[in-house]
């Protein structure tokens, strides 16, 4: 899989935006030496790449997150350094946004010059095992408020379908009709579907651009 | 059946409560159940259904009070410190024989404390929380699917005994991800006579109201409502029991606690430790029966909690003295780990 040089993943929120963005930003670094992620999330005081920190700075990975993140000082910020995202055209960056219309807010400060560069894919993630977002017509609704938010449009979609611990290889097939739905009423193509890496093995074949998943431990 | 979907505590405990036929919300946003508004917020417009984001949360309960009198299923949610704000609303609706869902995902006090979990709003719950002689019947789910069928349940109890329920939940409930079922066996709101919905000419005015100036009538009033509270207490005690028949060490923990609880008990029992657990699931009506036939053989009591031991008195006063009762405790946002339970088992709690 290609990457550009900024990959955002948005979508609603619970579909799994921030462990996805930590996963593809390790999977990033094995090829790139310059790699940063970025947490836009201003409405989430929960479950932050905060969480991942230390394994991602470990990995040599630059981290850019709100001092205020974790810290249970509930208030909506972003930090100085994320200006590195547009200003270092040398970084690779993965930026996770904030859940739905309202943690697409944040974009658009970022928006007009990750426009104008124009290497970017701006992926929309969706897990059709959630309430909200059970049909591709919801899907679609929830794509569309996001982009109005963040000033930016999706150009791919990313298939996260999941149940949790109770996900089998079943619960990610059946949802391969809808994503080719959802692709179809957007006009966007699927770039990848992400699995909890145990699953890797019996969907290799079944499904195209697969990724395996670790799940993020909440390392202090 | 139908698909199961990957919820929120949170948004379970607003998608059930649409099940259960409420189409009314009322509340103030407050972390960590602010998902709970934001769902309804999405979902209410779209079914006819009335989401309003009140101006305080004394504003809310109120407009769950008037929507209540008018005979509809109605809610409010909020964390620890909004539902004190709640208290006066919460009191009036006991003493007007008002039904309604009022939901507590609590957080770290006292005060404004944290935004991370905790459970010691527990006496705020149980006692009553506001002024006068009364009683909500509380609910304490201990998984996303619970949150669901417990506010289904809350709304059929709350109209069953036209009493206010409360679910109490914490910050880690609202906030988990598990699979969720919505098949939620669902009854119908009973009819409900009493309601302010006009007289039509056909009937004599219906009257909602707390006040009652003429002492023997108000004590009268109070009488008769706790003649109803002893029907609640007689029939609608619920508890899970986990390998307490040849306990001879017994926790008692609900919700989260319970969660971690039941990881330690399994482990114990690996190293040879005869120990049970009981998870109360009604708060109040409290089960105290199973607790007292339990100090039957039970040698030694571990309440576990994230208070500083609100729910060790009810475990004290069910024992009576028959054997000791000892805490085991997180407070201010933090849980208690599985080995910290363990050890509590195995070398035993903080003692009194």
């Amino acid at each position: 899989m290609d990457f550009k040089r900024i990959t955002l993943l948005a979508g609603h929120y619970g579909s799994g935006k921030t462990n996805i963005a930590v996963n593809l930003a390790m999977l990033l670094r094995q090829t790139r030496m310059r790699v940063a992620i970025a947490d836009l999330d201003i409405v989430n005081p929960y479950f932050r790449t905060k969480d991942s920190q230390y394994s991602l700075e470990q990995a040599g990975i630059r981290f850019i997150c709100s001092e205020y993140a974790n810290s249970n000082v509930d208030i909506p910020a972003l930090p100085q350094t994320l200006y590195a995202v547009t200003d270092d055209r040398e970084l690779t960056c993965v930026l996770d946004i904030g859940g739905d219309d309202r943690g697409a807010l944040a974009l658009g400060r970022l928006a007009p010059a990750i426009a104008e560069e124009n290497d970017f894919e701006m992926l929309f993630v969706v897990n059709f095992y959630r309430p909200l977002t059970q049909t591709p017509q919801d899907a679609l609704d929830v794509m569309r408020e996001i982009e109005a938010a963040g000033h930016l449009p999706f150009t791919g979609v990313v298939n996260n379908s999941n149940l949790g611990d109770e996900t089998t290889p079943e619960t990610v097939l059946r949802t391969a009709q809808r994503t080719a739905e959802l692709c179809a009423l957007s006009g966007l193509p699927l770039v990848f579907t992400s699995v909890h890496r145990p699953l890797l093995p019996a969907l290799e074949g079944k499904l195209p651009n697969l990724i395996g998943l670790d799940l993020q431990a909440k390392i202090r | 059946m139908a698909d199961k979907v990957l919820m929120k505590g949170n948004e379970a405990i607003a998608e059930a409560a649409i099940l259960a036929g409420c189409r009314h919300y009322f509340g103030y946003p407050i972390t960590p159940q602010t998902e709970i508004a934001a769902y309804m917020a999405k979902r209410m417009p779209k079914i006819g259904g009335t989401f309003l984001q009140a101006e305080s949360e004394i504003a809310a309960i109120n407009m769950v009070y008037g929507c209540a009198s008018a005979g509809k299923r109605a809610m409010t949610s909020s964390s620890s410190p909004g539902v004190s704000l709640k208290g006066e609303g919460i009191s009036y609706m006991a003493g007007s024989d008002l039904p309604g869902l009022i939901v507590n995902v609590q957080r770290g006090g006292p005060g404004l404390g944290g935004i991370q979990p905790s459970q010691s709003d527990y006496f705020q719950s149980t006692r009553g929380g506001g002024h006068g002689d009364y009683h909500l019947i509380v609910l304490a789910p201990a998984s996303v699917q619970e949150m669901a069928d417990m506010t289904v349940k809350g709304f059929d109890l709350a109209d069953k005994y036209r009493m206010p329920v409360m679910l109490l939940a914490d910050g880690t409930m609202g906030q988990m991800m598990e699979p969720v079922s919505l098949d939620l066996s669902v009854s119908e709101a009973p009819e409900k006579p009493w309601a302010t919905t006009g007289t039509k000419l056909a009937r004599k005015h219906n009257i909602i109201n707390s006040l009652s100036l003429v002492p023997e009538e108000l004590e009268r009033l109070n009488n008769e409502r706790y003649a109803k509270y002893d029907l609640v207490k007689k029939n609608e005690v619920l508890y899970e029991e986990f390998l307490t028949d040849d306990a001879e060490i017994c926790i008692v923990a609900f919700g989260i606690a319970a969660r971690v609880s039941k990881n330690a008990v399994v482990t114990a029992r690996k190293n040879g430790v005869k120990v049970g657990l009981i998870r109360p699931i009604t708060l109040w009506p409290f089960p105290e029966e199973v607790i007292r036939k339990a100090a039957d053989h039970v040698r030694r009591f571990i309440s576990v909690e994230l208070s500083m031991g609100q729910m060790i008195e009810d475990v004290r006063l069910a024992v009576n003295g028959k054997a000791p009762v000892e805490l085991c405790y997180r407070v201010g946002g933090m849980i208690p780990t599985p080995d910290q339970v363990l050890d509590a088992i195995e070398n035993g709690g903080a003692k009194e």
